[in-house]
């Protein structure tokens, strides 16, 4: 037993080894940076200048939220057809789900770019047809326009697998003890999914509430996220580098990502497991 | 009788990807009856199940329900509930909500759905489980929630889907004698599908004993095991040996080269049948006083009986006795006349009966086979 467990933390030792590098030392830094002042003594004062930027927090949240709403509205009817076809359709329906993943990301929101642009493709072909056009790029919708398009999948996956592993004689079941397809769907398919729609949530969320790339791109600096802000005091791009506010912000939005998630957790627990507790 | 039925089913064909799965098939359940499906995998038993409950719609005939077409009926405007094989509980929902489910629907006050959980859960014997997960329960606690759920909506009758099929032995025989009390007590229609002879024998009231879509005999118990119509019958329920024969004239029947006195009548004299005789009728007796005579190939221990095979002139016999001959020896058989019982001759006439090719092993190998042809069709 004892030389099992030995072999086992020989084994696991490259990976423990990239963690602590990669991810422990980082987060002690930032840590170290948000509570120190440009001369390395300890201060609050990080902390409370953030106060400043609290309306950035508002919107990052505002269009995280909004793009984590339309993902979950579209992926579930998606996911929930995807579902119910036959095995080799479905395959087929997954794959071309996930095949916009094998391109880029930066790629990706390059190409929404010179669709939405003032001259892009949208634009000429209303202009073609004798319109107007419209400006889309650079305004909040572009931003969740372009979260919605690059997160969606990570919402629709895991619907699906939940959705698949509920067995055809559960529905049947509902059925039969007298519920019509609505019955079914809010008493018997809509609870048994929650665990895929929580990853899902998670899984939109976080990386929307965090991102400067999508901000950037279709934003173009007129809607402005805390990933933006975070990367400015880290690069320097408007002001001045500052390392210290940086990393307070990156550590506060940490933490109100990890109080978003253990609430979501509590959710699924809550759920999966009610009578035990 | 006519009033007294509550399901009817009229000229019912079913075909799945260009497979015949029901071919015309006629039946009747009556109110308060234990009916079984029997057959073996692919028969159409669990087809006609889900005809009933709604999920299948025939391609052609009808569904009457106490005297109402509800072919086209959805499976929840149905008075009828189904247990399903593998349980299908709701793994979201506790005990009591999972038997509460039906009655919420039905917008029940809670007062009343407390009183018809209890009541339901002092029925399949799970008092005082109300607050248990479901995945926490054993195999045998999960399948009484199954029962608890659908009974507690009152149904008129309740389809049973090789409810006990996933269950061991021990438990399965128990459940047995608890479903047959709970129908008694309830006192409604059960519907029961299986592909257990033994299991259709002592719960039903009447058996229909299907194969290939057909309904190959309905009757008691007493009548499928002492009266098969025809070899199909013979040999699905219970061990039977199977002999060609020729019927001389009223209760005179040959048959390895011997004639016998039987019971049975009706038939053309001369008209070439098939005779079936259990494994538990043959006594023997020494060489001299048998009416045929074989040598012992091999004798099996089953605890109740030795059950061994007899070589009759190349055909194997069956037969099942308490008293021990060892293999080689060389014996008498005796067969008293209401021990045999005549068949008209039918498509499955010459395909069962000769313990030529018995083995247990086999017959164990091939029942694998077709749990898994039966889980593919359900699909």
């Amino acid at each position: 037993m004892k030389n099992k467990s030995l072999l086992a933390k020989f084994a696991s030792a490259p990976y423990t080894v990239w963690m602590c590098i990669f991810v422990i030392v980082p987060i002690a830094l930032v840590v170290y940076y948000a509570f120190t002042d440009a001369d390395g003594n300890f201060t609050f004062g990080n902390m409370t200048s953030i106060v400043e930027y609290g309306s950035t927090f508002l919107i990052s949240l505002k269009l995280a939220l909004i793009s984590t709403v339309i993902c979950l509205l579209m992926a579930y009817p998606v996911a929930y057809t995807i579902s119910k076809m036959k095995q080799r359709r479905q395959s087929t329906m997954i794959m071309l789900v996930m095949l916009p993943m094998w391109m880029n990301f930066l790629i990706r929101t390059y190409a929404w770019m010179t669709i939405l642009e003032g001259n892009g493709l949208i634009n000429r072909f209303v202009r073609m047809l004798g319109g107007e056009g419209f400006s889309m790029i650079n305004t909040d919708g572009a931003v969740v326009l372009g979260m919605v398009y690059n997160f969606l999948p990570y919402m629709i996956l895991p619907i699906y697998t939940v959705l698949t592993k509920i067995e055809k004689s559960t529905i049947e079941a509902a059925q039969d003890l007298g519920a019509n397809r609505l019955s079914v769907f809010r008493r018997v398919l809509l609870p048994m999914s929650i665990p895929g729609i929580i990853s899902g949530i998670t899984m939109v969320f976080v990386p929307a509430v965090s991102t400067f790339v999508i901000s950037k791109l279709l934003g173009g600096g007129k809607t402005f996220l805390i990933g933006d802000i975070i990367e400015n005091f880290f690069l320097g791009n408007t002001g001045t580098v500052n390392y210290n506010v940086g990393a307070a912000l990156s550590l506060v939005l940490m933490i109100l990502i990890l109080i978003s998630m253990t609430i979501m957790n509590h959710f699924d627990k809550d759920e999966s497991s009610g009578g035990i507790m | 009788m006519e009033n007294n039925r509550i399901i009817d089913l009229k000229n019912i064909s079913i075909s799945f990807d260009g497979e015949q799965i029901l071919n015309d098939l006629n039946l009747y359940i009556n109110d308060k009856e234990f009916i079984t499906l029997l057959g073996p995998s692919g028969c159409g038993k669990t087809t006609t199940l889900r005809i009933i409950a709604g999920f299948l719609e025939p391609d052609e005939g009808k569904v009457i329900f106490d005297g109402k077409d509800i072919t086209d009926m959805p499976p929840h405007k149905r008075q009828v509930n189904t247990i399903f094989q593998r349980y299908a509980l709701f793994q979201h929902l506790n005990v009591y909500e999972n038997i509460a489910f039906g009655l919420r629907i039905k917008k029940m006050k809670e007062p009343e759905i407390r009183k018809t959980v209890t009541e339901m859960l002092s029925l399949v014997n799970l008092s005082g489980f109300e607050k248990r997960n479901i995945n926490s329960l054993s195999g045998g606690q999960q399948q009484r929630v199954a029962i608890a759920r659908a009974l507690a909506v009152r149904p008129r009758v309740l389809l049973l889907d090789e409810p006990l099929g996933a269950l061991d032995l021990k438990l399965r025989k128990d459940m047995q004698v608890e479903l047959k009390r709970i129908q008694q007590q309830m006192g409604i229609t059960f519907v029961y599908v299986t592909h257990d002879q033994e299991e259709a024998l002592s719960m039903s009231d009447t058996i229909v004993v299907m194969d290939g879509g057909v309904i190959q005999q309905i009757g008691t118990p007493i009548d499928i095991y002492n009266e098969p119509k025809n070899a199909f019958v013979a040999d699905f329920i219970g061990e039977s040996n199977i002999i060609d024969g020729i019927m001389h004239e009223d209760f005179v029947v040959e048959f390895s080269g011997h004639t016998f006195n039987c019971l049975d009548k009706g038939f053309n004299d001369g008209e070439n049948v098939d005779v079936v005789i259990r494994p538990e009728d043959v006594d023997i007796v020494p060489i001299e006083k048998g009416m045929v005579c074989g040598e012992v190939t091999s004798v099996t221990f089953k605890g109740v009986h030795f059950e061994m095979i007899v070589d009759v002139d190349g055909f194997k016999w069956m037969i099942q006795t308490t008293d021990y001959v060892s293999e080689g020896t060389k014996i008498g058989i005796y067969v008293e006349p209401d021990a045999i019982h005549i068949m008209k001759k039918s498509k499955y006439s010459g395909l069962y009966g000769d313990y030529s090719s018995f083995s247990d092993e086999i017959e164990m190998l091939s029942d694998v086979t077709y749990e898994k042809e039966d889980s593919e069709n359900e699909e």
